[in-house]
């Protein structure tokens, strides 16, 4: 049975990855992205990391999709250029070529001997397993017992990261009264 | 279940060759912006992956770290992708290219 759904939800994920490089138009590729990003969600749970898979939706899927589209719609890039959407003849057979180098390059490197069944750890309550790695547990209470004890630093740095981000978009996306200045001076 | 770790490597790197194409092939930044994304995605994959098969919990606090790192980029690229569109008035990347005389 999870072996059908793997196949399932390889497939689904890999076709929307590929319609959304060939559809001409952006908005499609943006909605294709949904579903391939919905489906790498669902190898997340078939890979018991129920967290991330709510994660992966939330924000990729909820959040990051309908930043685009916004910026799709906002620019309104779909007038006109339906005839220019891809490059020249060499640019695509060469991008063809390498895609199928790497795919069969990939294939042939990881379908050797399967690694054996996994267990499932216990749930990480003692601190001595933070010098060994943090046992693999399903639970997300062990998302936040990492990331306050392990992870505290990088944890700390991702905040101070969005804040950053977050000025830097503010001043990025700010109207020409800088600009027009220098190009005055 | 049969599925080892190899097969979802494998999707994985299909998935990256894949977001490797869009990058290549496409004209328009949006795009490409989205196919980076997509590359992103199939190294998360392959996190997750390595972190269920190895059992321990540090490859799904990476993804973790990596999507917070994602959604700030891709609202920092957004914003520059929206800059050059009123400057330039186009996205397509044929058009963008007057450092390269």
């Amino acid at each position: 049975m999870l072996d059908i759904l793997f196949y399932v939800f390889s497939a689904i994920t890999l076709i929307a990855a590929v319609l959304m490089i060939l559809t001409p138009s952006a908005v499609n590729g943006a909605f294709s992205m949904i579903v391939a990003f919905l489906g790498t969600a669902a190898l997340f749970v078939l890979l018991e990391a129920y967290f991330l898979a709510i994660v992966q939706v939330v924000v990729y899927a909820g959040a990051v999709m309908v930043l685009f589209l916004f910026i799709i719609m906002l620019l309104d890039v779909e007038k006109g250029e339906g005839s220019t959407q891809y490059k020249d003849k060499l640019t695509i057979g060469a991008a063809a070529v390498g895609f199928l180098l790497v795919a069969v390059l990939v294939c042939s490197a990881f379908s050797g001997a399967h690694l054996p069944e996994p267990t499932l750890a216990a749930v990480a309550e003692n601190p001595q397993a933070l010098e060994a790695g943090i046992p693999f547990t399903t639970s997300s209470k062990s998302f936040g017992y990492s990331l306050f004890t392990k992870y505290m630093l990088p944890f700390q740095v991702a905040g101070f990261l969005l804040l950053a981000a977050m000025i830097g978009v503010i001043v990025v996306s700010k109207k020409h009264e800088v600009s027009a200045e220098s190009d005055n001076s | 279940m049969t599925i080892g770790l190899n097969d979802f490597l494998i999707v994985a790197g299909l998935l990256f060759a894949v977001g490797l194409l869009g990058v290549t092939l496409r004209q328009n930044t949006l795009v490409i912006y989205m196919s980076l994304e997509l590359m992103l995605n199939a190294v998360n994959l392959a996190f997750v992956a390595f972190s269920r098969y190895n059992g321990t919990m540090d490859g799904n606090l990476f993804v973790f770290f990596i999507i917070t790192v994602a959604a700030a980029e891709v609202a920092l690229g957004l914003a520059i992708i929206v800059a050059l569109f009123r400057r330039r008035q186009s996205v397509m990347v044929d058009q963008l290219n007057s450092l390269s005389h």
